[in-house]
């Protein structure tokens, strides 16, 4: 009998599913995780960098005209667009450049969706002073064409990927093939709580202090926790952030929102949890969104960070477990979710964030007043400006 | 007695591999034959995947024109099925593990059994997660082929000691393609195999002509050769089949030099 080590495992979930030639490079990253983030001097230099870098602690804003408007819980915006680089995906990025670096390694792979993870990883890239390339899916570096000029302006090189739907989950099969060609000098900073163990445990705890804010901004500001805590969900990093130090919490209800794109009734959605099935891909068992032999669908959403054909396997866990629900929110609910927190609020919410948002308007008035949501914003909208606004039938370009 | 080992029973190997239904599964079947008829000793059988990862440009196109022309797991079953009429040689499958997954590992597995496929090769199911087929391979008799990369290091003892069929040994770095540089190790790795399991060694990834298979096959028992394959059918399509044959003829030859 062989001696399996079944590491990196939510329920069935996770595991690592990946060439022999990654073995060693994702056993090594483990070993130094391992170490650093137990180590004191590590943890108070990224705290650092959150603090003096990133904005943080981020704000936890209380929406009164939305609430007053929606007339029902009480909502509060957990405000990671007010992060350095607009978006919630700089916490992990610093840990894992941060990380990197300890282990001595000068150059930074990723791949990237909407632009906000490469943007983030060249950020950190050039602070940390490492050579960076990111690969974003052909069809995203047209739709996000200021995040590809962002990214080269921040010293990084951007590689349109052309192959299969040129969107995410190519640039993720790119990016892996690249690690794969070079592991010495090279660490692939992994955008998401995906992908082969340890990264879904390594991205969700440098997310995790999303959670860890709001669980004290919100015993600070009412003296008790959230009735309610909710994310949009792509691969799930801001999600998994926004639930991680509530999970035990059992009173807080946790709710992802998913991608429904078109709706969860046609092709044109990329609702995992909703529409997918349990498979193998991308280094992880999770749900997929796929035929019925195993080939992964390609997937649509107008939000190009949540265009993906997978979610990561703790929440897939949560899922089975029914410790969080998983909603699905259509392309239409999220432009209006867009438009409606710019008009009522004055925050023009990234276009991911906004399905959120979107759930937040349905499931608010139908809670009493005394209860609080809190909802993460993810990111901020002016990426998505342009193309919101051709959506909605103006001519604009960027 | 696994099956596999009657392909290292001729000299050193040659193992040509040829993605299913690229261009179409009547191509397949008669670049199969032609293989077959000119030396290969053993085929590896490419069921594609929307999303190779482990492959280089050359056969992720195979896997982009056999999808579009409408493969599906099971027409591959019919047409390994049809082959086994006139195919004698070891047979082995190539695919990734949500192929298999979603099929049904058992059901997938008892099939390939059923059929007279000998070996499966899944790129993204390591040493640490073979449990996820293994038990049906045992139950089926299908051998779980084992792969040992240029960064296995420490783990090749560990792989070598539980392989079944052949060791598949990869080249070099990165994902299958043609290259012209090669990790000069290789032969320490198959001394590192040699001292746990006497289970024949075959080398991949990026061997394209007859000078390089010769030199590999100095090292292991055998050579194995996709791209270089996938760039005929992607240049003949209908007609690559005749050429097929004259390229194995001609690397089985280099392979004995």
């Amino acid at each position: 009998m062989s001696k399996v080590d079944k590491k990196g495992r939510f329920g069935i979930h996770g595991g690592q599913y990946i060439p022999e030639t990654l073995m060693n490079a994702v056993h090594e990253l483990e070993e130094a995780y391992e170490h650093y983030k137990n180590d004191p001097e590590f943890q108070k230099e990224l705290e650092t960098l959150f603090n003096e870098y990133a904005n943080r602690p981020s704000l936890l804003y209380y929406a009164k005209k939305m609430t007053e408007d929606l007339g029902g819980a009480k909502i509060y915006l957990k405000r990671e667009d007010l992060n350095h680089t607009g978006a919630h995906k700089v916490n992990n990025v610093l840990g894992q450049a941060l990380l990197a670096k300890k282990m001595g390694k000068t150059r930074l792979i990723a791949e990237t969706g909407a632009g906000q993870h490469g943007v983030a990883t060249a950020t950190a890239a050039a602070l940390m002073g490492m050579e960076c390339v990111v690969f974003m899916g052909e069809e995203d570096t047209k739709r996000q064409a200021l995040n590809v000029y962002r990214m080269k302006l921040l010293g990084a090189s951007v590689v349109p990927v052309k192959t299969g739907t040129a969107t995410l989950k190519d640039a993720v099969s790119e990016a892996m093939r690249e690690w794969t060609t070079r592991v010495s000098d090279t660490h692939y900073c992994l955008g998401s709580v995906m992908g082969p163990h340890p990264f879904p445990t390594i991205v969700r705890d440098f997310q995790a202090v999303i959670s860890k804010e709001i669980k004290q901004q919100m015993l600070e500001k009412e003296g008790r926790l959230p009735d309610v805590v909710m994310a949009c969900v792509g691969g799930g990093s801001n999600a998994i952030g926004s639930f991680y130090h509530f999970i035990e919490d059992k009173d807080v209800q946790l709710i992802g929102c998913e991608a429904a794109g078109r709706g969860i009734d046609t092709f044109e959605t990329a609702a995992t949890v909703n529409t997918g099935k349990l498979g193998i891909f991308h280094g992880m068992k999770s749900y997929f969104c796929q035929d019925e032999y195993g080939q992964i669908a390609p997937v649509y959403s107008i939000s190009a960070g949540l265009d993906y054909p997978g979610v990561g396997p703790e929440h897939a866990h949560l899922h089975d477990i029914g410790r969080a629900s998983y909603v699905p929110v259509t392309d239409d609910e999220a432009v209006d979710a867009f438009e409606y927190l710019s008009r009522t609020e004055g925050i023009i919410p990234a276009i991911e964030s906004s399905h959120a948002i979107a759930y937040a308007m349905k499931l608010a008035p139908t809670m009493d007043k005394d209860k609080i949501i809190v909802v993460t914003v993810s990111g901020r909208g002016d990426k998505d400006c342009a193309a919101i606004a051709r959506y909605r039938g103006e001519n604009i370009y960027e | 007695m696994s099956k596999i080992k009657e392909a290292f029973q001729n000299g050193k190997a040659f193992i040509p591999f040829i993605t299913c239904g690229d261009p179409d599964v009547e191509t397949t079947y008669r670049a199969v034959l032609a293989a077959a008829q000119n030396g290969a000793d053993l085929i590896e059988l490419g069921i594609p995947f929307s999303d190779p990862t482990a492959e280089g440009p050359v056969i992720q196109g195979a896997n982009i024109r056999a999808l579009a022309g409408g493969i599906t797991t099971d027409k591959v079953f019919e047409l390994v099925r049809k082959i086994r009429k006139e195919v004698t040689i070891p047979l082995v499958f190539m695919t990734y593990a949500n192929v298999v997954f979603s099929y049904g590992s058992d059901r997938f597995i008892k099939t390939c059994s059923e059929i007279g496929i000998d070996g499966l090769i899944v790129p993204d199911v390591p040493f640490e997660e073979k449990e996820e087929f293994e038990p049906f391979c045992e139950q089926y008799d299908v051998d779980l082929i084992s792969m040992v990369a240029p960064t296995s290091e420490n783990r090749v003892s560990m792989i070598a000691k539980e392989a079944k069929g052949f060791i598949y040994i990869v080249s070099s770095l990165g994902v299958t393609g043609v290259r012209s540089s090669f990790s000069n190790d290789l032969s320490e790795v198959v001394k590192k195999i040699r001292e746990v399991t006497d289970v024949p060694c075959a080398i991949g990834f990026g061997i394209s002509n007859p000078e390089t298979a010769s030199k590999m096959a100095k090292v292991a028992d055998g050579v194995i050769v996709g791209s270089a394959v996938i760039r005929i059918l992607e240049e003949k399509g209908t007609d690559a089949p005749a050429s097929i044959g004259a390229f194995v003829k001609e690397m089985k030859e280099a392979c004995q030099k």
